[in-house]
């Protein structure tokens, strides 16, 4: 049968699976020559594991026709390239683990692959997951498959670009400042950041340990949910891990949103915003009352101008102590010339890290040192109970909030390239969401002039289904994530 | 928050990070200019405010201290820079 490869969602090919009108060798074979067809004009991917594959496929095979089927065997997904994958290289884009191979899997990997899945391989990000827009790849860059001259957003570009253009039925990517949701709006597919703790972390490369989370890019809501519920739940591993049971998240999606009260935080439509994305952020909200649910459009979150800052100052502090690990001596780049242990360690350093990171490394350490800890990281903490007690006031009256996604369409390659402050700015609608550990998904929108705008819907903690629901009947109202780029 | 070139070579050695002269000042401006628009976060009044380290409400979360089998030699030396034997090999840390 011809398998359209850019349309077909996870749970269509499980249904095809399971009647064995289709095959995962085949699904696979199909996913393999996507790749190589778009891959010169995309470049998401830095890693294909085209023999793993195929051998996961075939064991995938033995497991349906057996009977013994999950909701994700047999089919083939791509994951980000700062989750560590057991033999398998694990880069982070950067040259300081370009040579890395993981000697454990990451809990969501042992996850998946218990669930029978097909790995494809790993996708671009921006290096060591700080950027916006997968520029910082130490690799290559990727390109929006929308149009091959704008970015596809970051720092999980590679994966959101790689399931737009069918390139794998899904992805995972992480989020620590917006990394699934701004390349997801970018890519118009779906992507979840779930609750802070939902998730565990054991395995995903540590960029700022009170941020980061791993979640799914996806075609459409349904498989959103079918991801989630694979990757979601409590692990010892992961301190930060939460002991709550996972719901089928499957089950909540409906298309009645009566009863479902939501509220629109005037700070996120910023001023400075693209006319286009507000005006068809403002109908889609429109759309989500004509689904039955009530609308407030006056909602103040008053501390929202404050939240880049207080990510800047935060993510980085965490990042130069994650960081510090990457001193040439137990794995990575390890700088071969050098006179002494420190020189060793600098230089290693040095030619290892690209820009981005090592300013990063260098706000955080400067944030942390003596004399200006309390001027910057605690002040940030501080501000960071405000911003998250503006929230929890908020869903007392609320079950979701919705926002856009980003100020912007996706924009081009090399536009903010040299202003770092820029390409921050790009993450002003949803860093606030990791300050305060909540969950939100991003759903493709519309468009403007061809390139896509997403609608962001943020949730209390926990509440993933809410979420789902609302962004499944907005999904099947609008079907934008049917429209797929020409590539 | 204007930073000075001496700034930027101690934030450089506290991170062990290495910086060429030409670097040096190209990253004061961004840094400086970066630290400038935080600024803004003096103007936020947190008086009583309790500092957020992570979002859960977790404490004291242990585990059982219970012997496993460790990641096998071979394992952890794999990636390797420089190794001899069973050791990751370095310059010396003490010299003379």
């Amino acid at each position: 049968m011809t398998i359209d490869i850019k349309q077909l969602t996870i749970h269509e090919a499980q249904r095809l699976l399971r009647a064995r009108e289709v095959s995962s060798v085949e699904l696979t074979r199909a996913s393999l020559e996507r790749i190589s067809q778009v891959e010169p004009q995309v470049r998401a991917v830095v890693t294909v594991t085209e023999e793993l594959a195929l051998q996961q496929a075939q064991k995938a095979d033995e497991l349906i026709t057996r009977g013994d089927a999950s909701p994700l065997t047999g089919v083939p997904a791509l994951i980000k390239d700062n989750i560590c994958t057991k033999g398998v290289r694990t880069t982070c884009s950067s040259k300081m683990l370009e040579n890395f191979v993981p000697p454990y899997d990451a809990t969501v990997m042992e996850k998946l692959n218990a669930q029978g899945i097909v790995m494809l391989g790993k996708t671009n990000m921006d290096e060591f997951a700080m950027g916006s827009s997968t520029e910082n790849s130490a690799l290559f860059t990727t390109h929006n498959p929308w149009d091959l001259s704008r970015v596809p957003g970051g720092s999980s570009g590679g994966s959101a670009a790689a399931v737009a253009s069918g390139e794998a039925f899904y992805a995972l990517g992480s989020d620590t400042g917006g990394s699934i949701r701004q390349p997801a709006g970018f890519c118009s597919v779906a992507g979840l950041k779930p609750t802070y703790g939902r998730v565990s972390r054991y395995g995903l490369v540590a960029f700022a340990s009170s941020l980061d989370q791993i979640g799914p890019l996806t075609k459409d809501v349904t498989d959103c949910a079918l991801v989630l519920n694979a990757i979601a739940g409590y692990d010892d591993r992961d301190s930060t891990s939460v002991p709550l049971p996972v719901p089928d998240y499957t089950q909540c999606l409906s298309t009645d949103l009566r009863g479902l009260r939501i509220g629109v935080p005037k700070e996120y439509f910023v001023a400075g915003m693209q006319a286009e994305v507000e005006t068809q952020l403002r109908g889609s909200i429109d759309k989500l009352k004509e689904l039955g649910a009530s609308i407030d459009w006056e909602v103040s979150l008053p501390h929202t101008p404050y939240s880049l800052a207080v990510y800047y100052i935060i993510a980085p502090s965490e990042a130069s102590a994650n960081l510090a690990r990457y001193d040439g001596v137990k794995y990575g780049y390890s700088y071969p010339n050098a006179d002494n242990m420190w020189d060793a360690m600098e230089k290693t350093r040095q030619f290892g890290f690209g820009a981005e990171v090592k300013r990063r490394i260098m706000l955080g350490t400067y944030a942390l040192s003596a004399g200006y800890y309390d001027a910057y990281y605690l002040k940030a903490q501080k501000v960071r109970t405000l911003i998250r007690q503006e929230f929890d006031q908020a869903f007392t009256k609320f079950d979701a909030l919705v926002t856009p996604t980003s100020p912007t369409v996706p924009f081009k390659i090399g536009e903010k390239v040299s202003d770092p402050l820029q390409m921050y700015l790009s993450d002003v609608c949803t860093i606030p969401i990791n300050i305060a550990g909540l969950p939100a998904i991003v759903i493709p929108a519309g468009f403007a002039d061809g390139l896509p705008i997403g609608m962001q819907i943020i949730g209390k903690p926990f509440s993933e289904e809410t979420l789902l629901k609302i962004a499944y009947a907005f999904e099947q109202a609008t079907d934008w994530h049917k429209r797929k780029p020409q590539i | 928050m204007k930073l000075s070139r001496d700034d930027v070579l101690h934030i450089a050695r506290l991170a062990r990070v290495g910086v060429t002269d030409a670097d040096v000042e190209k990253i004061r401006e961004q840094l400086s200019n970066i630290l400038e628009n935080f600024e803004i976060l003096q103007q936020v009044d947190t008086t009583g405010v309790p500092p957020t380290a992570q979002s859960v409400s977790l404490q004291n979360v242990m585990k059982d201290d219970v012997e496993a089998p460790s990641l096998p030699v071979p394992q952890v030396l794999a990636n390797a820079p420089h190794q001899e034997g069973e050791f990751f090999k370095i310059k010396a840390v003490l010299e003379e």
